[in-house]
């Protein structure tokens, strides 16, 4: 158990405790989380498959209900009372952007959230525009998703999320799939953006360079939760965790900006 | 299959286009029972899947292929309204992006080849599931069944659809004993692909087959946990357990399309009757032989003088099927609701 | 029947005819279609001016004839059903080159394949000049039921992604020695089938989550709502009008 040196800041953007859930058909997946993302962080959720990553996200913005414990997002307890307001504040980035880019045109896409959240007209217009800037893909807008690259689908997935100007962004496996210019492109505008970050990932050094703080989930518990750096040299730690570093890699010859 | 612009008259077409809206109607409520907030994506996708599956060539023999139809499948995996719901969509946009099948006779297309197709296979599907041993092959075997029927049910539909408001004096006789004798063979090649596909879905994720649910819940424990689904989806409506629902309904369509055969059949007598008759069993589920010979040498005569007195009998005939088809739905409906929550059952059954 | 299903028929342009709003185009058409087939077939004329109508579209739509043409082929099962109608229709017989023919079924015959083709004809100009977006938007304008207007908006999103998953499967069959040729590959092609099937259901839940993430609850958010003005609607009505004075025209001469 790693837990260091990271100052808990005011106001936390999420704040999970004591979270336990079992599926329907009795496989527990979730054994008691606890952790705190305070505002503005970066925070990396790494774990080898099966560990329950998925799960845990689902719970972030009440998908997934009736377990043991509580998630609370910027004071606000997830639950049935709050459910449109806690999924304004949690913006989920998906796995496969054809999931979540469900709508005929780019344009639609974007603004699909803030719509349903009851914006319309000129406001509705700047806030999807404002979000197609932030990602790159302004130029974009009357296309159809399906027309566009992978990493262009990424991006206004990114997007679709940004528009309702979320408290947290929750970034399942952002780099998967990704050629390495769109990894670079999508790390610069997720160092650009403005909002707590929790991002799912298998991409150890996507993480370093993208997350000062990272988590590690294994078997349904938090393992460890320290500065991403010094988790990923702790060869002990990874191994038992079965996470691998990609050959050659060393985190401790990598000097980070952020 | 998709009947063009001009091959039923514009009385019958604007007619078969209500009953198809009303199929349409009650479906979108089924359906939404049955997914609620999920209709939408779900259906879409599945419509989607059909779009697609379409495409799929199954070689027959000598570079000559064939291709799933769909409508049974579609029936058999996610029911009967949300079946009936995704082949319209797809016969819609066919009519509307590719002009594929007349825009006014989309009623009849959606009538014959989503409503009478689906409704048919999941009659005859649920049946024989009921009747036969409770096991994996036995699902097989009943959408093997069901498939070889609904086909050339929908071809008797639309006989009779053409016989009401065909815009040619063709004997319908032959036309029925053609148009049945070439789907039964169609109907043969459906049947192989959806009993295979079936079997195919069954085997990895038999709680996806909706026709096969109140079967499935003993063999569930094979399945594992899939990770997306919300624990709120989970007891999930065990359709139909006992047999009791699925024959009154039975019973309710067979007296209820009688009771049009013989309106109609009082209501144009020339001799049509017979023919109406001999269908209007078709469409049910009995066998096909045994239709073919008496009809031969029957000709449409009746229709040739009067055109518009046939179409004002098809106008009406049609605006009895709304009415039957209407009631048959309900009386689905209101057996379904009742199943679904256990503390009504006691004062409905 | 099979064929065609994956040709896009949308032609991208910018006459008056693809400025319509679509709604208008969507009434327009089906009007005509209703009028041409409650015409007398005994009227062949009328079926010319209906013809004539149809191509002064196309001209002001810039639809080229060949396009057109080419894709009235979608007819063709229906044209072989037309072809037997003269021998196996009821009533007076004439001889035509030493053929007996029914002078009831070579009317049948013209009826269906005039109909039918301007039918044809009709939605390919359509299709050809609105785009799909357009055509749903239309749909939604004309009251279809919002959940129908869905399922078509997630059909089209979703169409070509599954195919795409589907064409892949074809590549993995075939790198691994498989060849569809006679009944005994249906087994493994309907394998395929059931796994789309299960594939696409899938991701139809997982649509949903990412629905329900953004805050869906059952009804889609209107973004987009098409308007016409009296103009347009007049113009676009400009076409069944025509035909429906041919129509009467042919009722009555």
């Amino acid at each position: 158990m790693t837990t260091s040196s990271v100052t808990p800041v005011t106001a936390p953007s999420l704040e999970v405790s004591g979270l336990a859930f079992a599926y329907p058909d009795g496989h527990q997946a979730l054994f008691g989380v606890d952790f705190t993302v305070g505002r503005g962080e970066r925070v990396a959720l790494l774990g080898p498959n099966g560990a329950g990553k998925t799960t845990l996200v689902l719970h972030l913005n009440g998908i997934l209900t009736g377990g043991a414990g509580t998630v609370t997002v910027a004071g606000l307890p997830v639950g049935r009372k709050h459910m449109a307001e806690i999924r304004r504040k949690v913006g989920i980035v998906f796995q496969d952007p054809d999931d979540q880019l469900f709508m005929p045109s780019v344009r639609e896409d974007v603004a699909f959230g803030p719509a349903a959240a009851g914006l319309k007209g000129p406001e509705l217009e700047a806030r999807v525009r404002t979000a197609l800037e932030r990602v790159g893909m302004e130029a974009f807008a009357d296309r159809p998703p399906h027309h566009l690259s992978f990493g262009q689908r990424r991006r206004v997935a990114v997007a679709t999320v940004l528009a309702m100007e979320p408290e947290i962004l929750v970034l399942d496996e952002p780099s998967s799939n990704l050629d390495p210019a769109s990894r670079r492109e999508l790390a610069d505008i997720l160092r650009s953006l403005d909002v707590t970050v929790l991002m799912v990932t298998h991409d150890l050094p996507y993480a370093l360079e993208l997350c000062p703080r990272a988590l590690i989930l294994s078997d349904g518990v938090i393992a460890a939760d320290g500065r991403t750096g010094e988790l990923l040299s702790d060869d002990g730690l990874m191994r038992e965790h079965r996470l691998e570093l990609p050959f050659g890699f060393d985190p401790r010859s990598v000097t980070m900006g952020a | 299959m998709h009947v063009p612009d001009g091959f039923i008259n514009a009385p019958v077409s604007v007619a078969t286009g209500v009953v198809a809206a009303a199929a349409v109607a009650v479906s979108l409520r089924g359906a939404r029972r049955e997914l609620d907030e999920r209709t939408a994506p779900l259906a879409g996708l599945v419509a989607a899947f059909i779009f697609a599956v379409q495409m799929l060539n199954f070689p027959v023999a000598a570079g000559t292929s064939g291709h799933l139809l769909g409508g049974a499948l579609a029936a058999i995996l996610v029911g009967p309204f949300t079946g009936v719901l995704c082949v319209s969509v797809v016969l819609l946009m066919q009519g509307i992006l590719f002009a594929d099948g007349g825009l006014t006779a989309l009623g009849v297309n959606i009538t014959v080849m989503a409503v009478v197709t689906t409704v048919v296979a999941y009659t005859v599907f649920r049946g024989l599931v009921k009747l036969l041993p409770r096991k994996r092959r036995s699902i097989t075997v009943s959408a093997f069944v069901a498939a070889v029927l609904s086909v050339p049910a929908a071809a008797a539909a639309f006989t009779l659809v053409y016989a009401i408001g065909g815009t040619t004096d063709v004997p319908i006789g032959q036309v029925l004993t053609a148009m049945v004798g070439v789907h039964v063979l169609i109907g043969i090649g459906e049947a192989a692909i959806t009993a295979l596909t079936v079997g195919a879905v069954i085997a990895v994720r038999p709680d996806l087959v909706y026709g096969a649910r109140g079967l499935t819940a003993p063999l569930k424990l094979r399945v594992g946990g899939e990770l997306v689904d919300t624990p709120a989806a989970e007891p999930v409506p065990v359709a139909a357990r006992s047999h009791r629902p699925v024959w009154l309904a039975g019973l309710a369509a067979s007296l209820v399309l009688a009771g049009f055969v013989s309106f109609y059949a009082s209501a144009n007598p020339d001799g049509l009757e017979k023919v109406a008759a001999d269908k209007g069993i078709d469409a049910k589920v009995e066998d096909h032989a045994a239709a073919d010979s008496p009809l031969a040498d029957y000709g449409v005569e009746g229709l040739t003088n009067s055109r518009i007195s046939g179409g004002l009998a098809g106008v009406i005939g049609v605006g009895v099927t709304v009415v039957a088809g209407t009631g048959v739905f309900w009386a689905v409906r209101k057996r379904r609701t009742s199943e679904t929550s256990p503390s009504q059952v006691g004062e409905s059954v | 029947m099979g064929a065609g299903h994956a040709h896009r028929l949308y032609r991208h342009g910018h006459s008056p005819v693809h400025a319509l709003p679509p709604h208008t185009k969507l009434a327009a058409v089906f009007a005509f279609v209703l009028v041409v087939v409650s015409t007398p077939r005994e009227a062949m004329w009328a079926f010319g001016l209906y013809a004539l109508l149809l191509a002064t579209v196309a001209y002001a739509a810039r639809v080229p004839a060949g396009f057109l043409l080419k894709r009235l082929l979608i007819e063709v099962p229906f044209v072989a059903f037309a072809v037997l109608m003269p021998f196996v229709a009821q009533g007076e017989r004439v001889d035509v080159l030493g053929l007996s023919l029914s002078v009831n079924g070579l009317w049948g015959a013209w009826n269906v394949l005039a109909k039918g083709t301007l039918g044809v004809a009709a939605s390919v100009l359509l299709a050809s000049t609105t785009e799909l977006r357009e055509l749903l938007l239309g749909l939604q304008r004309l009251k279809l039921p919002p959940l129908l207007v869905q399922i078509a908006s997630f059909m089209i999103r979703y169409g070509d992604v599954i195919a795409d998953e589907m064409r892949r499967m074809k590549i993995a069959r075939e790198s691994r020695g498989f060849e569809a040729r006679g009944v005994r590959s249906w087994g493994v092609l309907a394998k395929s089938a059931g796994a789309l099937f299960i594939r696409s259901y899938e991701r139809g839940e997982r649509v949903h989550l990412a629905m329900v993430s953004r805050g869906y609850a059952g009804s889609m958010p209107v973004i987009d709502e098409v308007t016409a003005s009296r103009a347009q609607w007049s113009y676009a009505l400009a076409l069944p009008s025509a035909a429906l004075v041919v129509c009467l025209l042919g009722w009555t001469l």
